[in-house]
């Protein structure tokens, strides 16, 4: 591939979709494919033939568009209209764009959940086929490649990073242009790329979303950091319950080395890079970046002490450079439009978008990216459609299990990386959970520990013990079996762990405690003090000579 | 055991050099043949990547998706991420629970660490197939249907 054909591909591309009288594009993902998505697309399928459409209508399979609550989502670009909860009876009226048979089903773009979202990460997800690579070239992928490959110095590449401000978005917040700097640096002749698209925390799926609808994006983002640091190797760990995010990857992979983007002399430049995936077996502490090192190598995903970090002993010992999903997918978008006009978009101090997931017990659950700094009273009422009759808002969960629990006094905070653990919680990955008065504030806490306490490796004591102690303790409580000795012992196990966990996992592991025992106090003391659950969750037994 | 495939697992090890690095690779692999991962499999995987017996299975017995025997005619995954759990996910365990318990030998159960479709919580997969926003008196109907009906899981081997 060269510049000459990177055009001539993408006018190709763009000439044949535009000589098309409707492009169909249907969620065959998360969601939408639970709800049905690919019997609606065989259906879209046979009556383009049945109705002689053949050549005129394409249909295309394509990732997430964000309102996954009202799946099966079809897009029909010529009238850029979604059609919610499409049936495959559906078919015939679609096609005609006949909205009658559509009431109350046909989404606008001016519709709240889409009109509030700024989507860079996103921008390509549910409008281009992700199994196409032309798809990608059309919307003017792969262009920031070619000219970090054949314009632009390593040096400049760091320096546009460092301009936009882009801060990692795995969770921790690093400032990325920082990291790549550290492995460039390191005068190693081998170094790697990694891709951490190892997304485990319950209730997030942004990453494997981007993975299933632009995987392009992706793959772009690490040849342009492979190039930007020095690595002729990049390596994307995948989670293995994602099989459909999986797949597509590889496709990806495997078209954009046939065409020449990956692999050897990257747009004739001196430039090499290849991409393999690694997929992993289960197991959250691999999200944990020398955990997953370990697992890339072969070997169990256990956590080693750092330092050294991996920029400077990673990979079988060489400099790695290992960066998120949402972050690597961020970066074209800086190459194409500068680091300037990223850092314009969201919070001065953490630029760019968010990607959450939002999902409990709100009106639209879904996608949504938003600037980094938006506040959550706007992500969960005005796109979210805030809470549904009948129900009453109590708290947000963020960050998984790392993370805590936002109350309603606190809605207005803004959702960026310096404002939440003020209040105690994290930006996390971005997984959104609302929860109604009915959800028992000390059983989430539980819940948590228990998913910490089942995740745990095992290596490091505080972690490996300090979990299961906080469990019991919770678990009693749940039970109204709880005693008043267990606040100072809850307190000091958060400590313990806090501190001398060798890992994120166990050092985080208290903060779904710490979070709800701030912020929802009354409620613990209610399961210990009174034997009551107030959000009426937890089977308490009557004591004896109790009335009920 | 007899594999189905002799070979597929010898190219696969080959495909990868007999590189020990490659070590998950090659169980994904081998689980995806055969279902399972049986001590005899991973005594030819040890042989093969020269590795110790005792370090595969300490990898393989490390990570939740490897399983070490054979799945049964039926499998239901529950999914307790957390908008399925505070949705009543555990509700629609015990009646999960419940049909296992009437037939043990038919039914596996497998916890899901989140299936990324919280927008339809809760979820159960029976046989492959998702019921989302299910409640717990309409999946013992599914479940008692298709032990009932003699529906074939797509994904049982064999």
């Amino acid at each position: 591939m060269t510049a000459d054909t990177l055009t001539q591909t993408r006018q190709a591309e763009q000439g044949r979709q535009d000589r098309l009288k409707d492009r169909i594009l249907c969620c065959t993902v998360a969601g939408c494919e639970s709800a049905g998505g690919q019997v609606v697309r065989a259906a879209l399928e046979e009556q383009v033939h049945t109705q002689g459409l053949a050549g005129q209508v394409e249909i295309c399979g394509t990732g997430c568009m964000g309102l996954c609550c009202r799946g099966p989502l079809v897009r029909s670009s010529a009238s850029d209209v979604i059609y919610a909860e499409v049936k495959p009876g559906d078919a015939a009226a679609l096609l005609r764009a006949d909205r009658s048979k559509f009431d109350g089903r046909v989404i606008e773009p001016g519709h709240p959940f889409l009109a509030g979202q700024r989507r860079i990460i996103l921008a390509n997800s549910g409008k281009v086929d992700p199994e196409r690579i032309v798809d990608y070239i059309a919307q003017g992928g792969y262009q920031s490649l070619l000219r970090a490959a054949t314009e632009m110095t390593p040096a400049e590449i760091i320096a546009e990073i460092k301009t936009s401000k882009l801060r990692g978005r795995g969770g921790a917040g690093y400032p990325t242009g920082l990291k790549w700097e550290l492995v460039a640096r390191n005068p190693s002749s081998i170094k790697y790329v990694v891709c951490n698209a190892d997304e485990g925390d319950p209730g997030a799926f942004m990453n494997r979303s981007v993975l299933e609808g632009d995987p392009h994006r992706v793959l772009e983002g690490m040849a342009i950091a492979g190039r930007a640091v020095g690595a002729q190797q990049g390596y994307i760990y995948a989670r293995g319950e994602s099989p459909l995010a999986i797949a597509r990857v590889k496709t990806a992979i495997e078209q954009a080395q046939q065409t020449g983007l990956l692999g050897g002399s990257v747009f004739d430049s001196n430039f090499h890079f290849r991409i393999d995936l690694r997929i992993g077996a289960g197991a959250y502490v691999c999200g944990e970046e020398t955990a997953l090192l370990a697992s890339i190598e072969g070997l169990r995903g256990q956590p080693v002490p750092r330092p050294p970090y991996p920029p400077e002993h990673g990979l079988w010992g060489h400099p790695t450079l290992i960066n998120n999903v949402e972050t690597l997918a961020n970066i074209p978008s800086i190459i194409e439009k500068g680091g300037e006009w990223f850092a314009s978009i969201g919070a001065p101090a953490s630029p760019g978008t968010k990607v959450f997931a939002l999902a409990g017990r709100i009106a639209r659950t879904g996608l949504v990216e938003v600037p980094v700094g938006t506040s959550l009273r706007t992500i969960l009422f005005d796109l979210g459609g805030g809470v549904p009759p009948g129900y009453e808002f109590k708290a947000a969960q963020t960050g998984g299990p790392a993370g805590g629990c936002i109350p309603a006094q606190h809605l207005d905070v803004a959702m960026d990386y310096d404002s939440l653990p003020h209040i105690g919680t994290m930006m996390g990955s971005g997984g959104l959970i609302v929860m109604d008065t009915s959800s028992c504030m000390v059983d989430v806490a539980r819940f948590f520990m228990e998913f910490c306490m089942e995740e745990s490796c095992g290596k490091c004591i505080p972690c490996r013990a300090g979990t299961v102690q906080m469990h019991d303790i919770l678990a009693r409580m749940t039970r109204g079996e709880g005693t008043e000795a267990d606040f100072p012992m809850l307190e000091a196990l958060s400590g313990l762990l806090k501190e001398t966990s060798l890992c994120g996992l166990g050092q985080a592991a208290p903060n779904p405690i710490l979070s709800t025992l701030r912020h929802f106090r009354g409620e613990y003391e209610a399961h210990v003090r009174e034997r009551h659950c107030p959000a009426g969750h937890c089977q308490i037994p009557a004591a004896v000579g109790e009335t009920v | 055991m007899t594999p189905a495939v002799p070979d597929e697992l010898e190219r696969a090890i080959s495909r990868h050099h007999n590189s020990g690095d490659a070590l998950i690779e090659i169980l994904h692999t081998a689980q995806q043949l055969y279902g399972y991962l049986s001590p005899p499999v991973l005594k030819r995987i040890a042989r093969a990547l020269k590795l110790p017996p005792s370090k595969v299975l300490g990898v393989a017995t490390f990570y939740h998706l490897f399983r070490f025997t054979p799945r049964k005619a039926h499998s239901a995954v529950v999914c307790l991420g957390t908008a399925c759990y505070v949705a009543g996910g555990m509700e629609l365990m015990s009646a999960v629970r419940e049909r296992r318990g009437a037939n043990p030998a038919e039914w596996t159960i497998d916890v899901g660490r989140c299936v990324g479709s919280c927008g339809l919580a809760p979820i159960v997969i029976c046989d492959g197939e998702a019921l989302p926003r299910v409640t717990a008196a309409q999946l013992e109907a599914r479940l008692k249907e298709i032990h009932d009906g003699g529906h074939v899981n797509p994904d049982s081997p064999g």
